[in-house]
């Protein structure tokens, strides 16, 4: 069993998933928070036609920049269609993103059963766990100040510094998302 | 060129403002640079949903990461929203504007 979790290809071009138990639990629990933190807000608008088709109501870029980060501004020089198309789109973007982690979290084995897991993910598994690595990275990236201008702001820190956690979970969580774009980059070569 | 000769030059009224529509301008989709999104997975996304060649995608991405942004797609307003949506969903930082 791998002592790190893994995506592996297989041969049919599907991804295999192998979890240790010792990270299934911080795995699940990032997941678990990323659903909530893009989990669609309850639609205030009373009309049910108008919350039906996922029109919203927010129209202003969110205050908590990971949110900001998250749902960009569309058009940063014009406010009013910038406002229209978050309208519009912000629900669907955040159930598109909900719906992923909570079906990412899906397919990890029951936490509490301290066991190593492995299965062969479907299609929309793999993208759902290729997308919600990608915004966990994104939130915490966020949160942590990452910048290109100093890939080395970080290596001074020591392990007691509370960064430290976030900044270690960060570049583990990079390294599995470039294993799984591999796996599938090279399933696009093949497909070529 | 087509050109139309034997006409005199018409002066044509110039529109004033920036509210007036410029509509044979076509809208483009960019995306921007961000210290968070792997290289690797920005191109994957390029050959994944524009169908970009593994060169062109890399090109893109390469232009993204060393100028700051780089035009992803050009068409109508319309398309150009459902593919900055699309960029939005990758996690990837884009925006749209007519084309200048």
């Amino acid at each position: 069993m791998a002592r790190t979790t893994m995506f592996l290809p297989r041969p049919d071009g599907g991804i295999r998933l192998v979890v240790p138990a010792s990270e299934a639990p911080m795995l699940a629990g990032l997941l678990d928070q990323l659903a909530e933190l893009v989990a669609p807000q309850q639609p205030t608008d009373p009309d049910p036609l108008v919350a039906m088709l996922g029109i919203g109501t927010a129209t202003e870029v969110p205050d908590d920049p990971v949110l900001a980060r998250l749902f960009p501004n569309a058009y940063p020089d014009d406010p009013e269609a910038a406002g229209e198309f978050r309208r519009y789109t912000e629900i669907g973007l955040r159930d598109q993103k909900y719906q992923r982690a909570v079906l990412a979290r899906a397919t990890l084995a029951d936490t509490d059963s301290h066991s190593d897991s492995a299965r062969d993910l479907t299609e929309a598994e793999t993208l759902a766990w290729l997308g919600s690595l990608n915004d966990i990275r994104l939130a915490l990236g966020t949160r942590l100040g990452v910048t290109d201008d100093d890939p080395d702001q970080f290596e001074d820190l020591t392990d007691d510094d509370p960064a430290w956690v976030s900044h270690f979970v960060y570049d583990w969580l990079g390294g599995l998302q470039e294993l799984l774009v591999r796996c599938l980059s090279g399933a696009l070569d093949d497909a070529d | 060129m087509a050109t139309a000769s034997g006409t005199a030059p018409v002066e044509l009224e110039r529109p004033v403002g920036d509210t007036v529509l410029k509509p044979d301008l076509p809208w483009i989709t960019l995306v921007w640079n961000d210290p968070v999104n792997l290289m690797s997975y920005v191109a994957y996304v390029f050959r994944s949903y524009f169908g970009h060649s593994t060169e062109k995608a890399e090109e893109l991405m390469l232009q993204v990461h060393h100028e700051g942004r780089a035009v992803v797609s050009s068409g109508t307003r319309e398309e150009m929203e459902r593919d900055v949506t699309a960029m939005h969903g990758y996690g990837l930082w884009a925006t749209l504007q007519q084309d200048d």
